[in-house]
């Protein structure tokens, strides 16, 4: 090893780290693509402050969801029994609450402990006796919603005490007066959007520094530029009604959370470790039964947290309450960019799928399509969506 | 000889630019018994690939005559029309299917797609009593033993009107008894007229069997042995299969060894596909501080199987024995534990097993041990980056930067990301499964060298290898493993390809 000659490392060019980033890019373009259609198509109603407002709080859950679901399904795995877990979390939410007048603070409690220990007697069978997922969560699925229907004796229960419902209904209080803009949610966007930027600037500052490939400074600032520029728009939107919703709070923070642990942690490293090459993984000394337990684990506390803002947004726990959240939840992962055979799936892109088919869930029913179209119409975006990743990886 | 019933004249194969077969001829005369030898890599299973179509006509050059005319092959269906049957050392049976099924299967008796049930178990009783496997024809095959399972494969064979009945390695799954019966079903089909070729390291069983012998070489046949004439003469054989010259393909290194730093003693390891039997047994072998040690052997002799259970029992069940590093015992029962007490395990699989391919080289390289580049479970991503472009420019990684996905790397660039990976992992000891398959000769040369680098630290490495001239290269001492077991050590001054070969041959356990 003395006569070590070092390899040049070839320049980084647009075009490469742009290609890096390209899914994410792509997704988040689409998403502008949708809504502009939309907002043509439904003559404006779309970006209505009251619409954007409904829309964030009718994709929440979905939104909340995903996030556990791209680490399952990163790890290799699926989750069908989340739409019932919903349902199971929101019936004993209202009995607790309704019946036996139980106060929030210690109904959440036990919801959350509720969704993670349902989700550790799914991982039980799939990270201890290898079970395969598809047919543990099947059975979950199935028990969950026999579960639900028992704990609810198949009748509505609501309504939840205001200071509940406040979770999903509510906004973050106003702290000026000024008519008819809600400052506050204005400032907290502004600040979240500078926010983003330091972190954004750092993180590109010390890996130039470190020698990594960072992308040209003039598409750096292009790319975070139209993402801030959103930011503050849609929170101006949002201050023209009745400014920013409890529930996007609750969510940006877990967003934010989650795009924390998959990136940064040595836990989202074992995530994508043990989905990308379970062997690999094994022989590096990563307990990989620990990690899928863990997954599931998590799923079923944000099905929890999921669980609780659906019942509070409905202000009432039904039988039926979650039937085929599932099947959103895990077509937002896929459209977001993950891969059935896991190990590949950012939580930026899952966040983007989620919106792509609340987006069209919002804009068709306002546009008058029928449900049966619809279902039809986000079938095919699904496979659109996946063809477009598996041909650009047969491409190579 | 009689009449020449195969006869495959200068027939030379390459993949992209490696030449596999560069001149191999065989000639097999009707009703005997012929024997290819060659070491692993010689070309022998990219002949007989070629013979039963499985590489089409066109993709190779050369000629295939057949029972007197020449034959161009496009799939194994056209081989087999004419009686050509293969038998795989990995065996094509569908264990969860009666013996039944399986022997029929694609030839299925039938009118108009349904199965004729009592036709098909007679027809099958028929044929088991001619290979002598006396089971219900309605058993299922995963309750067959290995042997018998391949009885099954030549009785399927025997369905199919065999004329040339192609054996890859039949004995070296079986136990003694099971070749025994082997070797004496093939004395009796050819007695009936089924020529058949044998492909087999064991000198002792092709002495027993063979009329013929044909020695391939580095793609090319290098010898043909009449044993009806010239009686078997295993040491010639021997000197054919590995006669090859050691050039400088190999950095110099002087040696500076000192204590012994990993010992292994009365290391058993049950198979976990056959329960009750031992897939290594009863091995004791050491490594000391600056030392390369090979581990010679054929392909399943259970090499890596050794080193994977020593490395956190990451291969079979009930494993014995114990593990000592600096003469204290150590518990090396996890894979987490091993690495933390100094054991470092470079996959034969590179692929399947040692890299996430679609993930970067920095992940890649930080994947064993996170704990350096994280302080409470946060990763520092730029000292993880900065490891990674360390590793790089000392292993000499070619790629456009650290963020590259491994995928796109050349198999010796992800083969130096391995190594990057369990270097970083500070080893006391470092374990390299084949660590040069498929690579090219300069990247080889490199490899050898971080090999000696490692050593100079005062670490211990274990190669395994199954090309003999590397091992000799590079050890200072090599184990010879065979059927799970050490029959032979030699210290590099002693060592020599045609001692290795003889230890395996022989088989004789060594203490």
């Amino acid at each position: 090893m003395s006569e070590v000659i070092l390899p040049l490392p070839t320049k980084p060019t647009a075009l490469t780290s742009f290609k890096r980033g390209a899914r994410e890019y792509g997704l988040l373009a689409s998403l502008i693509v949708i809504m502009v259609f939309f907002q043509v198509a439904t003559g404006g109603a779309l970006m209505q402050p009251l619409n954007l407002t409904n829309l964030l709080l009718q994709n929440s859950y979905i939104v909340v969801m995903a996030l556990g679901m791209l680490m399952v399904i990163v790890c290799g795995h699926i989750d069908l029994s989340v739409g019932s877990v919903v349902g199971v979390i929101g019936s004993i939410a209202a009995v607790l609450m309704v019946q036996y007048h139980m106060d929030f603070f210690s109904v959440t409690v036990i919801c959350l402990l509720a969704g993670g220990l349902i989700g550790a007697a799914q991982g039980y069978w799939v990270a201890v006796w290898r079970m395969p997922s598809f047919i543990v969560t099947l059975a979950g699925m199935l028990i969950f919603r026999g579960a639900t229907i028992a704990i609810s004796q198949g009748q509505s229960i609501g309504p939840f005490p205001p200071a509940f419902t406040a979770l999903s209904s509510g906004f973050i209080p106003e702290l000026f007066d000024f008519p008819g803009l809600r400052i506050t949610s204005l400032l907290l966007g502004a600040v979240v959007a500078a926010l983003f930027w330091v972190v954004e600037y750092r993180s590109r500052r010390r890996t130039a520094k470190s020698g990594g490939t960072v992308a040209p400074a003039a598409l750096f600032a292009l790319k975070n530029g139209i993402v801030a520029a959103l930011l503050v728009y849609f929170c101006y939107l949002l201050s023209t009604y009745r400014g920013i919703p409890t529930v996007m709070v609750i969510m940006s923070v877990l967003i934010g959370i989650y795009t924390f642990v998959m990136n940064r942690t040595v836990l989202g490293r074992w995530v994508y470790a043990v989905g990308g090459n379970l062997k690999a993984a094994k022989l590096s000394g990563i307990n990989t039964s620990r990690v899928t337990f863990f997954a599931f684990v998590n799923m079923g506390v944000l099905a929890a947290v999921a669980g609780l803002i659906f019942v509070a947004r409905l202000n009432s726990a039904t039988p039926r309450g979650g039937t085929g959240f599932e099947l959103d939840v895990i077509a937002a992962v896929f459209i977001g960019g993950a891969s059935a055979s896991g190990g590949v799936g950012k939580v930026v892109g899952v966040v983007i799928g989620a919106f792509i088919m609340g987006v069209l869930n919002n804009g068709m029913s306002i546009m008058g399509i029928g449900i049966d179209y619809q279902q039809m119409i986000k079938g095919a975006v699904l496979l659109a969506a996946v063809f477009v990743d598996v041909y650009q990886k047969s491409k190579g | 000889m009689n009449n020449t019933i195969l006869d495959m004249r200068d027939i030379q194969k390459s993949f992209g630019p490696v030449k596999a077969l560069t001149r191999v001829s065989l000639k097999v005369g009707e009703g005997e018994i012929h024997a290819i030898c060659g070491e692993n890599g010689a070309g022998k299973s990219t002949l007989m690939k070629i013979l039963s179509g499985v590489y089409p006509h066109g993709s190779y050059g050369g000629e295939i005559i057949f029972d007197g005319a020449p034959r161009t092959f496009q799939n194994l269906r056209d081989s087999e029309a004419l009686g050509i049957c293969i038998i795989h050392q990995e065996l094509a049976l569908v264990p969860m299917l009666s013996v039944t099924e399986n022997l029929f299967l694609g030839n299925e008796i039938a009118t108009r797609g349904v199965i004729d049930w009592d036709k098909a178990h007679r027809q099958a009783r028929e044929l088991l009593k001619r290979v002598g496997l006396e089971v219900p024809p309605q058993t299922l095959v995963a309750n067959l033993g290995i042997g018998q399972q391949q009885m099954v494969e030549i009785a399927k064979a025997l369905a199919k009107n065999v004329r040339l009945l192609i054996l890859d390695e039949p004995t070296a799954s079986l136990n003694e008894k099971d070749s025994d019966t082997l070797l004496r079903l093939m004395l009796e089909l050819k007695v009936r007229g089924i020529t058949s070729i044998i492909i087999s390291h064991k000198l002792n069983e092709i002495g027993r069997v063979a009329d013929e012998i044909t020695v391939i070489r580095d793609g090319s046949t290098v010898d043909v042995i009449d044993c009806r004439v010239e009686g078997i003469d295993e040491a010639r054989v021997i000197r054919s299969m590995v006669g090859r010259e050691l050039n400088d393909r190999y950095p110099v290194r002087v040696p500076n060894i000192g204590e012994v730093l990993f010992e292994v003693e009365g290391w058993s390891v049950g198979d976990p596909d056959h329960p009750g039997r031992d897939r290594i047994s009863d091995i004791k072998f050491n490594v000391r501080r600056g030392e390369v040690v090979g581990i010679a052997g054929l392909m399943g002799a259970g090499r890596t199987e050794l080193a994977m259970s020593v490395f956190g029992r990451s291969y079979g069940t009930n494993i014995r024995g114990t593990a000592r590093i600096e003469g204290q015992v150590v518990n090396v029962s996890t894979v987490r534990k091993a690495i933390d007490l100094g054991l470092a395990y470079a996959t034969e699989d590179r692929k399947g097993a040692g890299l996430v391919l679609g993930d970067s080289i920095t992940h890649n390289t930080s994947m064993a041990n996170l704990a350096a580049v994280s302080s409470r479970w946060v990763l520092n991503g730029l000292a993880e980056t900065a490891v990674a472009m360390d590793y790089r420019s000392r292993l000499r990684i070619r790629s456009a930067d650290v963020e590259q996905s491994v995928e796109k790397l050349s198999g010796g660039n992800q083969q130096k990301v391995v190594l990057g990976k369990w270097l970083f992992s500070d080893p006391r000891v470092l374990i390299l499964d084949e660590p040069t398959r498929g690579i090219d000769v300069g990247a080889k040369y490199e490899i050898y060298g971080v090999v000696n680098q490692v050593v100079s630290e005062g670490r211990g490495v274990i190669m395994i290898s199954s090309e003999m001239p590397e091992l000799l290269g590079t050890c200072d001492r090599i184990y010879v493993m065979n059927e799970g077991r050490f029959v032979g050590e030699f210290p590099i001054a002693e060592a020599s390809q045609e001692k290795i070969m003889q230890a395996i041959m022989k088989n004789e356990v060594i203490q």
